[in-house]
């Protein structure tokens, strides 16, 4: 029901944007894929944002996400490698086993691997993106948090609100498991946005 | 003139935080002569944020201050400034491709020297000694295994590990193309299992800073996996730079899984030679 929903139900974004965003994280668990799914696609071509996605997956199996997912979208679509500067209308993908963080080499905005300890039981860890990515876009920033089963993510929405970034949470009753947006709403109660998927993509599709 | 020194556009208790660090560093630096100055911002940002709490202080110029005035502080720093994540024969397929594509060349040499750089606590240097001793080339090699972690190379150089780790290592063995049996290099006991002293008399461990020390030796393989990512561009290329100079003529060169030489002002010193393994073989002299 995307086509339903109005753009001018999301103006506070655009008035809170003169100039746009810089980059949009999202994190994601158990349910991803087909939140994704509906997400990315929703991305235009134009978008000036760069695109940092954390899903956390089994360490051991190779991973299909770029595949499937550059097939959907209008974007490209690229595994995050160490250092590589952030491109505008890119979306990036951890790789598994691996934190990625937002990092600044030489003024640029690049992008960072680690191997630390997990957070929250997860590597690469939502918390650890989100957190690394309000320090380096501060009000430039938008963190969403979809269906999870944990509670990773939480403490990077609200970095990302502290550094005066824009915090989207998905719906926990429209979310496939409503651990990780209850955590993150718990976490951040005044978050910008609390939406449906289908009013995130919305959301995603309005924006330049 | 110093890049490292830069300092950003102060507003907000954020920037503090990124001038914080750096004097810290410096003085880590100038009171230890240890040089974190070129780690990479992101991580190092967390960790410290974690040493923040680790050690009660509010901010981490409180913390400066205990690291110049009280002995103690600093060792402890240690451990939040560098990280000891490691298992054995991580990335097995790393181990797989070494087995098959290096080790064949390995055999031609009479004697072979081999560095593991960022050793942490020595996990990686026993799967090395136990591969090579699988391929019977052991007893002719020698593995220097380096860190800049006094407390890391200490348990490295004990090979006393958590027999709950076991379970992953032997399956990662396995994984590696492993001819034998995880359990033949060591002894169980009381929750623990103790590496080989056989393995030890080819491994030396010993102190070095890929930040500020030198070549110490003419090696065969250089395997240092997961260490460059903590490092920024300059230091990246000082280490890979200390790694050719390390090696012998068509000698190799292993990275992490998510490393590259790509952005390296070395890279052209360098053939990718087994390419989602990240081994890589020096050039000859044209």
């Amino acid at each position: 029901m995307t086509a339903a929903i109005s753009l001018h139900a999301f103006a506070p974004l655009r008035s809170l944007l003169p100039g746009g965003l810089d980059a949009i994280v999202i994190g994601t668990s158990a349910g991803g894929i087909e939140a994704l799914g509906v997400l990315l696609p929703a991305l235009p071509a134009t978008l000036k944002a760069a695109v940092l996605v954390v899903i956390h997956l089994p360490r051991d199996r190779p991973s299909l996400l770029i595949e499937i997912f550059t097939k959907r979208c209008a974007l490209r679509v690229e595994e995050a490698e160490d250092k590589k500067p952030i491109e505008p209308g890119v979306i990036y993908f951890a790789p598994p086993d691996y934190h990625l963080l937002v990092d600044r080499e030489e003024g640029r905005p690049v992008l960072a691997l680690s191997s630390d300890e997990l957070v929250q039981y997860s590597r690469p860890s939502i918390d650890v993106l989100f957190e690394s990515a309000a320090d380096v876009y501060g009000e430039r920033l938008m963190g969403m948090v979809l269906t999870g089963a944990n509670q990773d993510g939480a403490e990077g929405l609200a970095a990302v609100r502290a550094a005066g970034g824009i915090a989207a949470v998905q719906r926990p009753s429209d979310a496939q498991a409503a651990m990780m947006p209850g955590a993150a709403l718990a976490r951040v109660p005044d978050a910008d946005y609390v939406l449906t998927l289908a009013e995130m993509a919305g959301l995603l599709a309005g924006l330049q | 003139m110093d890049a490292q020194v830069e300092v950003q556009e102060a507003h907000g208790p954020e920037k503090d935080f990124d001038i914080e660090i750096q004097l810290l560093l410096q003085a880590v630096y100038l009171k230890y002569h240890s040089d974190f100055r070129g780690y990479a911002g992101a991580s190092l940002k967390r960790r410290m944020r974690a040493a923040m709490a680790h050690f009660g202080v509010r901010t981490l110029t409180q913390l400066q201050d205990r690291v110049l005035h009280e002995a103690d502080t600093y060792p402890a720093l240690m451990n939040f400034l560098t990280v000891q994540v490691s298992e054995m024969f991580r990335d097995p397929s790393y181990f797989r491709a070494l087995r098959e594509t290096v080790v064949p060349i390995l055999r031609t040499y009479p004697s072979l020297k081999i560095w593991v750089a960022g050793c942490s606590t020595g996990e990686e240097a026993y799967s090395m000694a136990i591969l090579l001793q699988e391929e019977g080339l052991l007893e002719r090699s020698m593995i220097y295994a380096t860190d800049i972690n006094p407390q890391a190379l200490h348990t490295a150089e004990a090979g006393v590990y958590d027999a709950e780790r076991l379970t992953g290592f032997t399956a990662n063995h396995r994984l590696s193309g492993g001819r034998s049996s995880l359990s033949d290099y060591y002894t169980a006991a009381y929750g623990r299992a103790v590496f080989d002293k056989q393995l030890k008399q080819h491994l030396v461990f010993s102190d070095h800073s890929l930040a500020t020390d030198h070549v110490f030796a003419e090696m065969q393989l250089v395997s240092c996996r997961n260490v460059l990512i903590y490092f920024n561009r300059p230091l990246q290329d000082r280490a890979i730079g200390l790694f050719r100079d390390s090696l012998v003529r068509r000698g190799f060169l292993g990275i992490g899984a998510k490393e590259s030489l790509r952005f390296s002002q070395h890279a052209g010193d360098f053939e990718e030679l087994v390419r989602e393994d990240r081994i890589y073989q020096m050039r000859g002299v044209p």
